[in-house]
C-alpha cells in the first residue's frame, strides 16, 4: 500500500532533450493508474523515474511521505514488470520468483512458502522447475508478475507488460492483472500505448503527449470530457470527430447548419462528437454523406463525409445502412468544443 | 499435390529401391573420400606412433615403415616416469602436471580477467571507458614476441623465475577475451540489468548470479581457444623455466633428443611418445567443451 506523489518532477537528457516537463501528480493508496500515449511520449521515462532506473533531473518524488529522489531501486519497495518480461533466462522458474527474496536474505522457508502461495495463484504451480525458455508468452507474464508479487512490495509498475502477447490473450492477461491487483490492493503505475487497456484497467487515466500531461482523470472523464482534441483523438476506436465549426449567435453552424443550439462565445471553434453520440433519421439538422460500411459483426462503422470534413458514425447491427446521402444530428448534451488552435477544450 | 503423388506411392516398390540403390552407392563414395582425406591428415601421427612401438635403433636404420614393434609398452614407462637429465624430476608426469598448471591457469585466468575488464567496461559508467577499451584492444598489436625481454627482466626482478606465477602472469592478460565478452555483455538486454536491481542485486551478485551463468558457453568457447593456446606456449615457458622440474611438456621433448648426443642414438621412441601425450590433453578438452558449447548454444535464448 503506498501513496505516490510527484512534485514538479521534470526529465532533461544530457544531450538537452527534454523527455518530461515539469509534471505533478499524486496517487492515492490502492489505485490503479494508467500511463498512456504514443510512443515517445515521456511515459516510460516517468515510470522508470518512479522505479529509480532514470535520475530525477529536477522535483521531488515521494513515495508513502518518503523523499525517493536518491535511493537505490532495490529500497524503495517496489516491483516491476517489463515489456519483454526480463526473466533470468537460466534460472528456473522458482528461481526466478525466488531471487528477490533470496537477495534480501529472506528465510529459505518463508521464501518457499511465498513462491508456492505466489504460483498458486497464478496458476504456475506445474512451472516452477521449468526455465523461461520453455514457457509460453503468456506464462512467461506470470512468471513475470510473480516475481512482482512474491515481494510484497508497496507499489508495482508495469511497463507495456502485454504489449508482446497475442490480442486473445492480452484480453485474457488485462483481466487476470487487473483481478490480482483489486486482490491484493497494491498501488500500481501501469504504462501503455493501448487505450483499450488504459480504459479497461485504470481507476485514473494519465494521457501523455510529447513529454506532457494532457489530461488525468477517470476512464469515464477521459471519454466523455477530453481536455483537449488531442485526448479526443488518442482515446476511444474509431477516435471522437473533429469538425471545424463557427460559433454564431449562441449556436454552433457547420456548413450553415445548425448542430448545436445553445452555446457561449463567438467566432472559429473545433467541434468534437463520438462516433456512437449520433441519432440518424431523416429528421436530423445535418446531411451526412455515407462513403464506406465497415461491417464489425456487433455493430458497424459509416465512414463518410460530413460538410467536406471526414465523419464516423458508430450505428448498431440493427440499423440498416447504405451508402449516400442520410441526415443525421448530434447528441446536444455529447458535444465538445474545442480552441481552434490550441486543441484545449473551451 | 496428394492426388498426383498417390499412384506413385501406390506403386512404390520400384522407385524406392532405385532411391535406396542410389543413397548407398553415394554414402560409400562420400565416406571413401572422408576416410581417404582422414588418413592423409593423420597420417604423420600415424607415423610418429609407428616409431614409437619400435626400438630407436630401428627408427635411424630403417625410417618410418609400416611394422608395429613391441617397445610401446618400455618406451610409455620410459617417458612417463624416467627422468631424463641432470635433476632427475623431469619425468612424463611431473610435465604433463606442469603443462596442465600452465594450461588451465592460462585459461582461467584469461577468462576471469577478460570477464572482469569487459564488465567494467560495458556496465560501468567509467571516465574514458571507450579509450581504455581501445588501448586494451591494441595490445593485440603487441604480441608476447614483441615484449619479451622487458617482460622477461620484469618477472626476473620480481623473483619469478621458475615458478607457477612467472609462467602464468605475464600472459594472462588477454584482448580477445576481453573483447568477446565485451560484444557478449553488449548483447545482454538492459532489462535483465534493471530487473535484477529492482530485484535487490548488487553489481558482485548480478555479475556472479547473472552474467557468469548467462555466458557460459563463451566461457566454454574460450576455454577451448586459450587451454589450447597456453598448452602450446613454448618461447615463454623456455626462457622463464631453467629448472627442470618446472618443464613443460612442450619444453620438455626438445630436451630429451637434445640431451642425447654424442656417440648414443636419440631416444626416439620416447620423444614420440611424449610428442603424442602432449597432443592428446587439447584434443579431449576441445571433443569435451565443442558437445558442451553446442548445447549451450541450442537451449539458451536471451
Amino acid at each position: 500500500m503506498a501513496q505516490v506523489s510527484l512534485k514538479n518532477i521534470r526529465k532533461i537528457y544530457p544531450n538537452g532533450a527534454e523527455a518530461l516537463t515539469s509534471s505533478s501528480f499524486q496517487i492515492g493508496d490502492g489505485e490503479f493508474v494508467v500511463l498512456v500515449g504514443p510512443s515517445g511520449c515521456g511515459k516510460s521515462t516517468l515510470l522508470r523515474m518512479v522505479a529509480g532506473l532514470e535520475d530525477i533531473t529536477e522535483g521531488e518524488l515521494h513515495i508513502n511521505d518518503r523523499f525517493m529522489n536518491d535511493v537505490d531501486p532495490a529500497d524503495r519497495d517496489i516491483a516491476m514488470v517489463f515489456q519483454n518480461y526480463a526473466l533470468y533466462p537460466h534460472m528456473t522458474v522458482r528461481k526466478n520468483i525466488a531471487y528477490g527474496l533470496k537477495n534480501r536474505k529472506t528465510p529459505k522457508a518463508e521464501i518457499d512458502r511465498k513462491v508456492a502461495e505466489a504460483a498458486a495463484m497464478l496458476n504456475l504451480d506445474e512451472y516452477l522447475d521449468r526455465k523461461p525458455s520453455q514457457l509460453s508468452g503468456g506464462q512467461r507474464q506470470r512468471v513475470a508478475m510473480g516475481r512482482a508479487i512474491v515481494r510484497d512490495p508497496a507499489l508495482f509498475l508495469f511497463d507495456e507488460p502485454l504489449s508482446n502477447l497475442d490480442a486473445k490473450l492480452r484480453n485474457q492477461m488485462r483481466i487476470e492483472i487487473k483481478a490480482l491487483q483489486r486482490r491484493l490492493g497494491v498501488t500500481s503505475i501501469y504504462v501503455t500505448h493501448d487505450q483499450v487497456e488504459a480504459m479497461t484497467m485504470a481507476d485514473r487515466i494519465i494521457v501523455m503527449n510529447a513529454g506532457r500531461i494532457e489530461q488525468i482523470g477517470t476512464p469515464a472523464e477521459i471519454y466523455h470530457h477530453p481536455a483537449s482534441t488531442f485526448v479526443a483523438s488518442f482515446m476511444g476506436a474509431p477516435p471522437m470527430n473533429l469538425l471545424g465549426a463557427r460559433l454564431e449567435g449562441g449556436q454552433v453552424i457547420i456548413n450553415g447548419d445548425t448542430v448545436l443550439a445553445s452555446a457561449e462565445g463567438s467566432g472559429e471553434v473545433t467541434l468534437g462528437v463520438r462516433p456512437e453520440d449520433v441519432i440518424m433519421g431523416a429528421e436530423g439538422t445535418v446531411a451526412f454523406h455515407v462513403e464506406i460500411i465497415e461491417e464489425l459483426g456487433a455493430h458497424r462503422l459509416l465512414h463518410g463525409r460530413l460538410a467536406q470534413q471526414e465523419f464516423t458514425i458508430h450505428v448498431s447491427k440493427d440499423f440498416e445502412a447504405k451508402t449516400g446521402e442520410t441526415r443525421i444530428s448530434l447528441k446536444p448534451d455529447a458535444i465538445s468544443l474545442f480552441h481552434p488552435e490550441t486543441g484545449k477544450a473551451l | 499435390m496428394t492426388e498426383a503423388h498417390t499412384p506413385a506411392m501406390a506403386s512404390a516398390t520400384s522407385p524406392t529401391q532405385t532411391r535406396k540403390r542410389g543413397i548407398r552407392l553415394s554414402t560409400i563414395l562420400d565416406h571413401t573420400i572422408l576416410i581417404v582425406g582422414s588418413l592423409f591428415m593423420m597420417l604423420p601421427l600415424l607415423m610418429i606412433f609407428q616409431m614409437t612401438t619400435v626400438p630407436d635403433v630401428e627408427v635411424i636404420k630403417t625410417g618410418p615403415s609400416l611394422t608395429i614393434g613391441d617397445e610401446l609398452g618400455p618406451n610409455f614407462q620410459k617417458a612417463m616416469f624416467e627422468a631424463s637429465g641432470f635433476s632427475g624430476q623431469n619425468t612424463g608426469m611431473n610435465m604433463l602436471k606442469n603443462s596442465f598448471i600452465l594450461g588451465i591457469g592460462f585459461a582461467l585466468g584469461k577468462i576471469i580477467i577478460g570477464m572482469m575488464a569487459a564488465y567494467a567496461i560495458v556496465y560501468f559508467r567509467l571516465r574514458f571507458a571507450t579509450l581504455a577499451f581501445w588501448v586494451i584492444f591494441t595490445t593485440l598489436l603487441l604480441p608476447l614476441e614483441v615484449r619479451i625481454l622487458p617482460s622477461y627482466e620484469v618477472v626476473q626482478k620480481l623473483g619469478m623465475l621458475n615458478t607457477y606465477q612467472g609462467l602464468i602472469i605475464p600472459l594472462i592478460a588477454s584482448a580477445t577475451a576481453t573483447f568477446f565478452f565485451r560484444q557478449f555483455f553488449r548483447s545482454v538486454p538492459e532489462e535483465l540489468v534493471e530487473a535484477a536491481r529492482i530485484d535487490g542485486a548488487g553489481p558482485v551478485k548480478f555479475f556472479i548470479d547473472i552474467l557468469v551463468p548467462l555466458s557460459r558457453t563463451m566461457i566454454a568457447a574460450m576455454f577451448i581457444i586459450m587451454f589450447v593456446f597456453g598448452w602450446n606456449q613454448y618461447l615463454w615457458p623456455t626462457m622463464i623455466t631453467t629448472e627442470e622440474d618446472m618443464f613443460t611438456l612442450v619444453r620438455g621433448i626438445k630436451q630429451i633428443t637434445q640431451v642425447l648426443e654424442g656417440n648414443r642414438i636419440p631416444e626416439y621412441g620416447r620423444a614420440n611418445l611424449l610428442a603424442i601425450i602432449a597432443i592428446i590433453p587439447p584434443v579431449m578438452v576441445v571433443i569435451f567443451f565443442q558437445s558442451w558449447f553446442v548445447k549451450g548454444l541450442t537451449e539458451s535464448d536471451k
